[in-house]
């Protein structure tokens, strides 16, 4: 794991990480004031929109509940027509924030992003995101997200792979 | 007017019913300056997303926990912390929180290692207040900082390190698993849908009952069950008596400060100790008894 603030995937020189992703990382990495930290989270997170009901309507099935995140979070990937994907999400949990700023991040910056880069992220980019304000389970729930998104994009290219 | 006692916790039959204050005595009491309404949660972006006016937060990880070792943090950073949420000794502080109250109850035994006895914990939390339509704000209040003095932390009568859960052990003392079935029976090494924290063995404490902390509150809003309730699953069904020492634990003492809370004041057990090490330690050392 890289310094608090640090993006993890530049310490891995071969790793393309997703252009927005980057971007985004860019431009929280300079934030050391927690606060105007905390408002971007919570910014991010009154922006999040659960997955629409032409993808998945309740009860979500449970493989696609995000392990070990007690937000219960989920994923979906929608396939798009350039190979790419929309990733979608919905967090159960009403007091799941820091989860909801993540789903947000995460659709933002990895759906029509190339697969293989979306397999590549690091998941420590959780660290880089939300620095040392989050505890031990905390962040294993949170980097489970970002590790099913991984799942999902890994399954999308092996479909997608001709044989 | 802060210490009046609150009829609707009276009436749930406590044996120290000064703890637990109901949403409308808070609410009753929002401009009170003899009062520190104390928010804390596990996830540490949901105070700021709103909040009850006036209340500041307390963060278990930043604020309790020492950033080095695994404790809690000593006299000095205690005094700073409470200088900063600007307490003084004779402040009344009220803690609420997600999950049913487990962080509030969690911050609320750490103050009492530093003898703040002016405490209460609002029945029901964050999730009982927001049910309720009452009041949220975004406005992070200034309080006045103080210059608090604390007394050198007391971890031994409300704290148990594992010498003493061995030493309890030895002389058959009562323990509470507070976690769920499958964690005390071994089957998982966590709570469901949570990550394992690092947990090498699976199972129990020797001994150990099993009392999902949760049982100790009502499903649909949090509070806790009244006393005659809590007396049925802890004292009737599970066979602890409360004039016998009891040492309640969970994965990393979270849970259990929830039990610890409900056993010392709302049943009036005169000797409960948290395990703080709980599972995350048990069952990670080396050579000592576990039971499946």
């Amino acid at each position: 794991m890289g310094k608090p603030g640090q993006c993890p995937d530049r310490e891995i020189g071969s790793v393309v990480i997703p252009e927005k992703l980057q971007s985004l990382l860019d431009t929280m990495r300079p934030i050391d004031d927690q606060n105007q930290r905390v408002q971007m989270l919570l910014d991010f997170a009154g922006q999040f929109k659960e997955v629409p009901e032409r993808v998945a309507a309740r009860p979500f099935p449970d493989k696609h509940r995000v392990p070990f995140c007690e937000s219960e979070a989920y994923v979906w990937a929608e396939k798009q027509a350039d190979g790419t994907a929309k990733f979608h999400f919905a967090v159960e949990n009403p007091s799941g924030i820091s989860a909801k700023a993540l789903a947000y991040i995460l659709g933002r910056t990895l759906s029509g992003a190339p697969l293989d880069q979306v397999v590549s992220v690091n998941p420590d980019i959780v660290s880089a995101i939300f620095r040392q304000n989050i505890s031990m389970g905390k962040g294993m729930g949170l980097m489970a997200m970002v590790q099913t998104v991984q799942k999902l994009a890994k399954d999308l290219m092996r479909e997608t792979r001709p044989s | 007017m802060s210490q009046v006692l609150d009829r609707e916790v009276l009436d749930k039959g406590y044996v120290v019913p000064e703890v637990l204050v109901s949403t409308q005595w808070v609410a009753d009491r929002l401009n009170d300056t003899d009062i520190r309404i104390i928010e804390s949660n596990e996830d540490p972006l949901l105070y700021p997303s709103e909040h009850i006016p006036g209340a500041v937060q307390v963060d278990w990880t930043n604020d309790l926990n020492d950033p080095i070792r695994r404790d809690y943090i000593n006299r000095e950073a205690f005094e700073k912390l409470m200088s900063r949420i600007g307490v003084t000794p004779q402040t009344t502080v009220v803690f609420y929180g997600d999950k049913n109250n487990w962080w509030a109850t969690y911050a609320f035994w750490v103050f009492q290692l530093f003898d703040h006895t002016r405490a209460k914990v609002m029945d029901g939390g964050r999730l009982k207040w927001q049910n309720e339509s009452r009041p949220m704000t975004r406005d992070i209040p200034d309080h006045k900082p103080t210059r608090y003095q604390a007394p050198e932390r007391q971890d031994a009568k409300i704290r148990a390190f594992r010498e003493d859960v061995l030493e309890h052990l030895r002389d058959r003392g009562q323990l509470v698993d507070v976690r769920s079935r499958e964690e005390y029976t071994g089957e998982r090494l966590h709570m469901e849908a949570y990550p394992n924290e690092g947990a090498l063995r699976g199972g129990h404490i020797p001994g150990a009952a099993n009392v999902p902390w949760s049982r100790a509150a009502n499903p649909g809003d949090g509070t806790f069950r009244p006393a005659q309730e809590l007396r049925d699953i802890y004292v009737k069904e599970q066979g602890l008596t409360p004039e016998e020492p009891v040492i309640a634990y969970c994965r990393i003492g979270e849970r259990s400060s929830h039990t610890w809370f409900v056993l010392k004041y709302l049943l009036g057990f005169g000797n409960v100790r948290n395990y703080d090490g709980s599972w995350t330690e048990w069952g990670n050392l080396v050579n000592v008894p576990i039971e499946k």
